[in-house]
């Protein structure tokens, strides 16, 4: 699809994350224990054929940035195209952060302006999905939308007080778009990411900003349903949006269903991610690990459980980890307990201690002990 | 002008027949090893460890496996714009073409690649050995004893040393008189086959043997340069250096690697070892699964039991199955119920269910007992074999079998079931 640019929302940061978002932005969080969350929109991008890729970060981008340092994982280093990362910059008209999404288009929009391609896809970069976008924009045409929302049902457990939901005729003409309703009038909600032609988003862009507003959803889709037409794409397979604990967790857990490791790691295409080039992980004796994903690199002496153990850690003697996630390159000295955790990257876990809290409830551990490795 | 300091030439275009099947698809180099690694990743990632981001692959045997895996040199940080990896095959002249008849004589063959980088020094490596070294220490031993040949050489036990290249040096390291594969031997220094050359002793050594049948380093190349008074001298090196040239050896490097610190240290923060690694997703441990004293790659599947054994990545083991020390290579599926000892099985096999490897008596291998020995069983690449097979020890297979391979649905200690049609 080189009749596409893409743009990945990547600024955001929300109390939702709690701790686990002060290190960084949600966007680089890691996932499924060999992944981060960007990985699968870039994937979705760059097995969609799309060749030149923007993505807008502004809230605390180091890990961000250090995972997009080469472009070559997704294969986007490509003469024609590729991966382009915007923070906010102070030029001689701007010297503001980007204030809201239609804020960093805008900031940004020389970048739409200059490229010749014809549509526009712009994603979060915080959803774990995979997608033909090539689809989708065949939809948009066959409906001659203006924008295409891409959404999706949620069963009746699924909390979505957090997404904008979306009612539709029976042609799939959105009617009605509501952010974040406190009463949900439908269970159908928006995953974030829409198809639209360039030069629609560069004219809407601009009057946004000409009317000093600074949001694409407040601002653009839901001003604009009755007078443009917006249609919705469902989506039927795997989605999950990871910004808040809960979700995060649940989203890693996933993983350890054979369904959802089949789809994503089994069945073309691949989601690729910057290769860390860590040794296999290795099992000592007395490791028991039972129903876990254990990413390269790790080192266990100890039981693991139910559990999410991301790249590089180190499991002592006796440990017992239970229904966890243990992020990367954490250190857990022996005789230590953690249940229901979700463990902070490059942790040190003093020997002997115990972090548990109850089933159902997540406990994040931040720990910065000196760790003395041989 | 395009200069470099050293260049690397990396001889990697034998077949090593003593890894039996292991090597009838693939040069050696190409083997698998420790889980998601190939041989030739060690040399690779010492050299870019090293700080030599030039290097020349000399292939021959069974290249396809050995260019896809080095591609542009992307894993290694190899992708230059001046430099970086470039593969050497042999090619054809308007007179004289030939294949590369002797380790000097690719080198030779070659001569117009190395020219264009101007170097000072030229590191001839083989694709063949596990180790970490760094080659620039090397470089300054021979810097600082003023060589024009340093030869990398290795203590080796005296009884062991009559099977190796045998160096005899004086308290500086200078090399006084060497001898191939002595039947006694004066010193225990065997040359490991890396060597650094001055370019110009390197050139002047080549043009003037240019025509001697088979040229090679050990037999013509060095006594050559001794001959000419040139300064040869010994670089000691202590650390840990494995010729996987045999099955037993291959086994017992691999299994060195799940020892609780190994002598050689994968998980060592600096000196990382690189390799091209298509398979990311993590690895799945189920319920039932056991897992002890192994190492085990990416996107691999444990529904079973595994015990001393190095796994590669993107394996599945079946519900059942017990592993015992082991080598299974990338992508190879094994059913449920199967048991496995001391068996070697190459990438892209397919054991089926209740498959039992390894059982019985041993029994000398009835084709080629020099290859297959020590009771291991060795599958070679993308083998079939069907539900419910019994295998002996010291045997071999290779190809899609059926049942009817067979006799009363096993193989006995000693066979060889070879079946590839090419």
């Amino acid at each position: 699809m080189v009749r596409a640019i893409g743009i990945i929302l990547a600024g955001g940061n929300n109390h939702r994350m709690k701790e686990l978002s002060q290190k960084r932005a949600i966007c680089a969080m890691p996932i499924a224990g060999s992944y981060r969350s960007i990985d699968f929109t870039l994937s979705n991008m760059s097995n969609s054929h799309i060749q030149k890729v923007a993505v807008f970060t502004q809230y605390n981008a180091r890990s961000l940035n250090e995972h997009l340092s080469s472009s070559k994982w997704w294969d986007f280093g490509r003469k024609q195209g590729g991966l382009f990362v915007f923070t906010p910059a102070v030029t001689a008209e701007n010297a503001n952060w980007y204030r809201g999404t239609a804020d960093a288009i805008y900031q940004n929009l020389s970048f739409l302006k200059s490229s010749h391609e014809p549509y526009v896809v712009i994603a979060s970069g915080d959803g774990v999905y995979k997608m033909d976008f090539n689809k989708v924009l065949e939809y948009h045409i066959e409906k001659k939308a203006d924008i295409t929302v891409v959404c999706r049902d949620m069963d009746s457990d699924t909390n979505i007080e957090r997404f904008g939901t979306i009612r539709m005729n029976e042609e799939s003409r959105i009617e009605e778009l509501e952010e974040k309703p406190l009463l949900a009038k439908s269970r159908t909600v928006s995953c974030g990411i829409y198809v639209l032609r360039r030069r629609q988003l560069i004219e809407m862009i601009e009057k946004c900003a000409e009317e000093d507003r600074y949001d694409f959803v407040r601002d653009i889709l839901i001003r604009y349903k009755d007078v443009k037409r917006i249609y919705g794409y469902k989506m039927k397979d795997y989605w999950r949006n990871i910004a808040s604990v809960e979700d995060y967790y649940g989203t890693n857990m996933d993983f350890l269903k054979p369904e959802v490791r089949d789809y994503f790691f089994k069945q073309y295409p691949d989601i690729y991610s910057k290769v860390d080039d860590l040794p296999p992980a290795k099992y000592n004796v007395g490791s028991q690990v039972r129903n876990s994903l254990m990413a390269s690199g790790c080192i266990v002496n100890g039981v693991v459980e139910n559990s999410v153990i991301f790249k590089k850690c180190y499991i002592g003697n006796n440990c017992v980890i239970r229904n966890s996630i243990i992020l990367n390159d954490v250190y857990i000295g022996d005789n230590t307990r953690i249940e229901n955790c979700i463990v902070e990257s490059r942790d040190t876990i003093r020997a002997n201690s115990t972090y548990t809290e109850e089933p159902g409830r997540i406990r994040i551990v931040v720990e910065r002990n000196d760790r003395y490795v041989i | 002008m395009i200069k470099k300091e050293m260049i690397a030439m990396l001889l990697a275009g034998g077949q090593g027949s003593r890894l039996g099947v292991l090597t009838s698809k693939v040069a050696k180099p190409a083997v698998a090893f420790g889980g998601k690694y190939r041989i030739i990743d060690f040399p690779l990632s010492n050299c870019i460890n090293s700080g030599v981001d030039t290097v020349g692959v000399l292939t021959q045997y069974r290249p396809l496996r050995l260019n896809t895996h080095i591609g542009i040199g992307i894993p290694w940080d190899l992708d230059r714009n001046i430099g970086g990896v470039t593969v050497l095959p042999p090619y054809e002249k308007s007179s004289n073409s030939e294949w590369y008849t002797g380790t000097a004589n690719a080198i030779y063959q070659n001569m117009e690649y190395m020219e264009g980088f101007h170097p000072e020094y030229v590191l001839i490596l083989s694709g063949d050995h596990i180790y970490k070294m760094d080659y620039e220490v090397m470089l300054d031993f021979h810097k600082a004893n003023g060589a024009e040949v340093t030869i990398a050489v290795m203590p080796v036990p005296m009884e062991e040393a009559s099977r190796f290249g045998i160096m005899i040096a004086d308290e500086n390291r200078r090399i006084t008189e060497f001898e191939e594969k002595p039947e006694h031997p004066r010193s225990n220094l065997a040359s490991m086959g890396i060597y650094i050359f001055n370019w110009k002793t390197l050139k002047n050594a080549l043009m003037a043997m240019a025509d001697q049948p088979a040229l090679d380093f050990g037999k013509h190349v060095i006594p050559y340069c001794h001959k000419q008074g040139s300064p040869l001298y010994a670089y000691e090196f202590t650390g840990y250096w494995k010729d996987v040239g045999t099955l037993n050896s291959y086994w017992e490097a691999n299994m060195e690697l799940i020892d609780i610190v190994p002598e050689f240290n994968l998980y060592e923060e600096y000196w990382k070892i690189y390799t091209g690694s298509e398979i990311q997703p993590p690895q799945y441990l189920s319920e039932n699964s056991v897992v002890e004293r192994s190492i085990i790659g990416e996107g691999t599947n444990v529904f079973g039991e595994v015990y001393n054994s190095v796994i590669g990545c993107g394996v599945t083991v079946g519900k059942g199955t017990v592993i015992r020390d082991s080598i299974v290579m990338n992508r190879t599926q094994i059913g449920d119920g199967c048991q496995l000892n001391k068996a070697i099985i190459a990438e892209d096999a397919e054991i089926g269910s209740h498959v039992r490897l390894g059982m019985g008596d041993e029994a000398e291998n009835d084709t080629a007992p020099h290859i297959y020995n020590h009771g291991i069983v060795t599958i070679g690449e993308k083998s079939v074999i069907p539900d419910g097979i019994t295998v002996g020890k010291n045997t071999v297979i290779f190809g899609v079998t059926t049942a009817a391979d067979y006799t009363d649905a096993s193989l006995a200690s000693g066979k060889t079931l070879i079946k590839a049609g090419e």
